[in-house]
């Protein structure tokens, strides 16, 4: 009757769990699924009121769509740098893990500079934060993808800093493979954006 | 490239046989991603007509699919990640969707 | 960092203290706390058992807070044209009342049930992420001690517990009692959150051997389907919080109606948060009943996989109901039918648990126990509030009943009489496992008695007043204008009053009959398994140790504890008892664990949890005091992140002189 599912830990690798999965993995998928709920309703909220602005100007008169196109590639793209870090770690290449975090952290920051210019072309063109309803909402929603970028910079930056110095509690591959899914959500997020906000006109 | 064999590195004993696509395959996978982002870019230069709305619901639904198959890896991943995911993912546009049908967001014209 | 794994000749709850406790290659800045008895332990702990008595403790300080709130409201009520409450304090209370019991109360009061007995249950050590656990609690209490110091600081907030807009705008409400209550309402929603995502993978992850999802006790289960409700509601209302504190803070344009904004966007953001939560407040008071129903008829559960079938679906169906709060709003007809339909639909699930719970004790032994009056208590009066509840999902005739008095009394019944009289169950269904001592049976049926008194009289009456006119949120009423005849407004306002305050003395008696069972020579320790339980928390220790389980149990049936007990005749189909509770528990700990991994105590939880709201008061009264709050977050962020979920043996901070080390720790870290 007594049970050693809990025992040998440190031999086997992870503690034995009823799904067979992974605690941080099972958590981190269940977190992306609430996440869906808040960038919904930050999206409904844009979908809502991007049409009414009363003063200040209009979706179509302010969007550069050549440059946020180049700025979503850029972002598309970090995604493959961070699978290939994800792969890397897999492989115990510590040395090319953290080449290809870095890479994708660089061009997280790339987009998020994009974003940063972008916002500042808009203002002085007229679109504040509190200018209009498409104003507000507009902000409120790129404002937080861009933070959740920026989290997601932060992350990689101190990922890095403990791969190279053998300081991750727990599994490395893992570790960088979760950061990797927040990565990739926080992309399929800007898809998403990218197509609703953009490109679809009001 | 090859499946790790260190059991120290793993957590989930599915994942050691299902490993997903190789590095060439993701960089093959990134260039269809560009591809269609392209084609979406391209909506904003030639006139799709009738098409244009759903072109773009179609290619959005395939990058994000294809980033989270792939990229993210559920499709080679146990069956319950994919359900958790997708179910907040249903929900979330049910309810939305639902919220701004009340208001006749659906109902106005583009 | 080498882990290495130390055999143990015994689990010791008292260890020797680690001697001469060298330089650590501490990860983190500091080193861990060591175990102590002291009180500094409770700052620092993760383990769940502990986590489940502070957030009980504090919940119930935040009743009684709550409760004198609502005392204040019916004494301004209690007669014509009252004097206690001016229109603004008024408006204060009923706002701080009803978030003081939803957020303060029910939820961190289930929190509390469910963070003590769900590793309980399943046969496992603790949940699987302790210090995201112990940061929740810090993040909760935080964030109710901030949200109530509005109090003192310029006025509480003062538009209704859902805050409508435009009302909740800084032009119509210009203290910043809004502000706190949005960012007080943040902080605590990381707490909902958090302990969602913990508690899913635990209940999924972490079972014991055997412990099928069909095999799992139904407050288990309820709890499951409540996380996932969390899960996926929290993030909802968290943006509909954004948006009003980017309104108040920063004149975004939101809910501005000159600028166009719509009003409905607020409460569809808010309803659809809303009615999950109100899911979210029930389901587990209904899993308490359904552990607590069996136990005293002796008879198993009736209909256990449609009980808990229909928990899930409650859940399910639950998201599609929400703008039946919005019925007079202008929402159209087909909304509003698409709607009342969801809302008569829902009704069924429940429905189905109640007859579940009546046919368990159908044919039963019953035993009138305290917790088995609340039980019934909850069984009755939940009935009666869903009744009102059927009423109001046929929109025509909500027309009438929306924001009267028949709505109050709609969700008082179900809140009070379901969701608080099954927590007043699990109070005194499980006070002896956590505390050893059963409270008193006598004090108990006087405290119960009070309370089914003090409720029906409060709540019974407000269904006619609302059906007589008297609108909700109404800060006075005149002799001139209650209406004509002897049972009138008037006469109804006085009993509720009167009816409030028997039910403020049967709580007292609740209290009362703590303190005489603690302070009391005369009660015992309570035995092992005093109510003849069925599930696996009562296979331990009076309380449990704190690895909970000596060895993990193989699970074989529902009721796996029952069934360790007592065995059934193949032929004769007569049950007999084959053991005692202590013998089961005896032959568990025959055969104990030889490592048993738990999770170390850590700073990082309280320290990293204390940022926030320094971070609001920063936002609300000065910006430079909102980066020093960040820089905080970050700083204790990193320092947790580099740390372990278990340490070294090394690494802790030595004990002081005469404080016990704990018991020794085995390493590897939790999955």
């Amino acid at each position: 009757m007594a049970d050693t599912a809990l025992a040998h830990g440190a031999d086997h690798g992870a503690p034995h769990t009823t799904t067979g999965l992974s605690n941080n993995k099972l958590g981190m998928w269940i977190f992306l699924g609430s996440e869906c709920l808040l960038f919904g309703g930050l999206i409904s909220t844009y979908m809502l009121y991007k049409g009414r602005a009363s003063t200040g100007p209009q979706p179509d008169q302010i969007y550069d769509i050549p440059f946020t196109s180049v700025s979503s590639f850029v972002l598309l793209m970090s995604s493959l740098t961070m699978v290939l870090a994800v792969s890397a770690a897999h492989r115990k290449d510590d040395r090319n893990t953290n080449l290809w975090l870095t890479v994708t952290a660089l061009l997280g920051a790339t987009f998020v500079g994009g974003q940063v210019y972008e916002f500042t072309a808009f203002y002085r063109e007229g679109l504040g934060f509190t200018t209009s309803l498409f104003g507000s909402s507009f902000y409120t929603l790129t404002g937080f993808h861009g933070v959740h970028v920026t989290v997601g910079i932060i992350m990689l930056m101190a990922l890095v800093g403990m791969v190279r110095k053998n300081r991750i509690p727990g599994s490395k591959a893992e570790t960088v493979e979760l950061i990797g899914l927040y990565w990739h959500f926080v992309d399929i997020v800007w898809i998403v954006i990218f197509t609703l906000v953009y490109l679809i006109p009001s | 490239m090859s499946t790790a064999t260190d059991h120290a590195a793993h957590t989930d004993h599915s994942h050691d046989e299902s490993h997903g696509a190789t590095d060439k395959q993701y960089v093959v996978i990134a260039l269809i991603l560009a591809a269609l982002t392209a084609i979406e870019v391209s909506t904003y230069y030639v006139d799709f007509g009738p098409l244009f709305m759903p072109t773009l619901f179609v290619l959005m639904t395939v990058k994000f699919v294809i980033v989270v198959s792939y990229f993210m890896h559920l499709k080679f991943d146990n069956k319950l990640f994919s359900y958790l995911f997708y179910t907040g993912l249903i929900l979330a546009i049910a309810v939305y969707c639902g919220a701004l049908a009340t208001f006749k967001f659906f109902l106005q014209k583009g | 960092m080498a882990i290495i794994e130390r055999p143990s000749a015994e689990i010791a709850v008292a260890g020797a203290a680690p001697t001469g406790v060298k330089p650590s290659e501490a990860l983190g800045v500091f080193k861990r706390p060591a175990a102590s008895t002291s009180w500094k332990d409770w700052l620092v702990t993760v383990d769940h058992k502990k986590l489940g008595i502070m957030y009980g403790v504090a919940a119930f300080f935040f009743f009684i807070v709550g409760g004198v709130e609502a005392l204040l409201i019916r004494l301004q009520l209690a007669g014509p044209e009252g004097k206690i409450l001016s229109a603004d304090q008024y408006n204060q209370m009923f706002t701080m009342h009803a978030t003081t019991m939803v957020f303060l109360f029910v939820m961190p009061m289930v929190s509390a049930f469910a963070n003590y007995f769900v590793p309980l249950q399943i046969g496992a050590r603790d949940v699987a992420f302790p210090r995201i656990n112990a940061f929740g609690f810090w993040c909760w209490l935080f964030g109710g001690i901030f949200l109530n110091t509005s109090w003192f600081l310029g006025g509480a907030a003062d538009g209704g517990w859902f805050m409508y807009a435009p009302n909740s705008s800084t032009l119509f409400s210009p203290s910043h009692g809004i502000d706190f209550w949005v960012l007080g309402l943040q902080i605590t929603g990381i707490a909902s959150l958090t302990g969602a995502i913990n508690l899913i993978v635990t209940v999924l992850n972490m079972r014991a051997p055997g412990m099928k999802l069909m095999r799992m006790p139904i407050f288990t289960w309820m709890t499951l389907v409540v996380q996932f409700l969390l899960l996926f509601a929290m993030p909802v209302i968290t943006v509909a919080l954004f948006l009003l504190s980017f309104q108040r803070s920063f004149d975004a344009t939101f809910f501005d109606v000159a600028a166009g904004a719509d009003p409905l966007l607020w409460q569809h953001l808010f309803w659809i948060f809303g009615h999950p939560e109100v899911y979210i407040l029930i389901l587990p008071s209904f899993g308490i009943v359904s552990e607590i129903i069996p136990v005293f008829s002796k008879k198993p559960l009736f209909g256990y996989p449609i009980v808990a079938m229909s928990g899930a679906a409650i859940g399910f169906v639950g998201w599609g109901v929400w703008a039946h709060h919005m019925f007079a709003s202008g929402l159209g007809p087909v909304s509003v039918a698409v709607f009342s339909m969801a809302t008569m639909a829902i009704a069924v699930p429940t429905g189905v648990k109640i007859v579940n719970w009546i046919m368990t004790m159908w044919g039963g032994k019953l035993s009138f126990t305290v917790p088995m009056l609340f039980a019934i208590g909850l069984v009755v009066q939940f009935t009666i509030g869903g009744l009102s509840g059927v009423t109001h999902s046929v929109a025509p005739s909500d027309t009438q009943q929306t924001d009267t008095y028949y709505i109050v009394a709609h969700f008082h019944y179900v809140l009070f009489g379901g969701a608080i009289f099954g927590l007043f169950a699990g109070f005194y269904y499980w006070w002896p496992k956590i505390f050893r001592k059963q409270l008193s049976e006598s004090l108990g049926k006087w405290n119960f008695w009070l309370m089914v008194i003090g409720m029906n009289m409060t709540f019974g009456p407000m269904h006619i007043l609302g059906l007589q006119g008297q609108p909700r949120r109404m800060q006075v009423w005149t002799e001139a204008r209650a209406g004509e005849g002897f049972f009138n407004i008037g006469f109804w306002n006085r009993i509720a009053s009167l009816g409030s305050f028997i039910l403020a003395v049967g709580v007292l008696l609740f209290i009362i009959n703590i303190i005489y069972t603690h302070k009391s020579k005369k009660v015992a320790i309570a035995p092992l398994d005093p109510w003849d339980a069925r599930s696996l928390e009562w296979m331990t220790a009076n309380p449990p140790v704190e690895h909970n389980f000596d060895s993990i149990p193989t699970v074989n049936n529902l009721d796996e504890f029952f069934h360790r007990k007592y065995a059934e005749d193949p032929n004769t189909h007569e049950v007999r008892q084959v053991a005692t509770a202590e013998e089961v528990l005896a032959e568990l700990n025959a055969h104990p664990d030889e490592h048993i991994h738990m999770p170390s105590r850590s700073y990082w939880p309280i320290l990293v949890s204390l940022s926030l709201p320094i971070i609001c008061y920063g936002l609300i009264y000065n910006r430079l005091l909102m980066g020093v709050g960040a820089a905080f977050l970050l700083l204790t962020m990193f320092g947790w992140a580099m740390e372990p979920s278990t340490a070294p043996d090394d690494d802790f901070d030595p004990p002081a002189p005469g404080e016990g080390g704990g018991h020794t720790k085995e390493l590897a870290p939790l999955g």
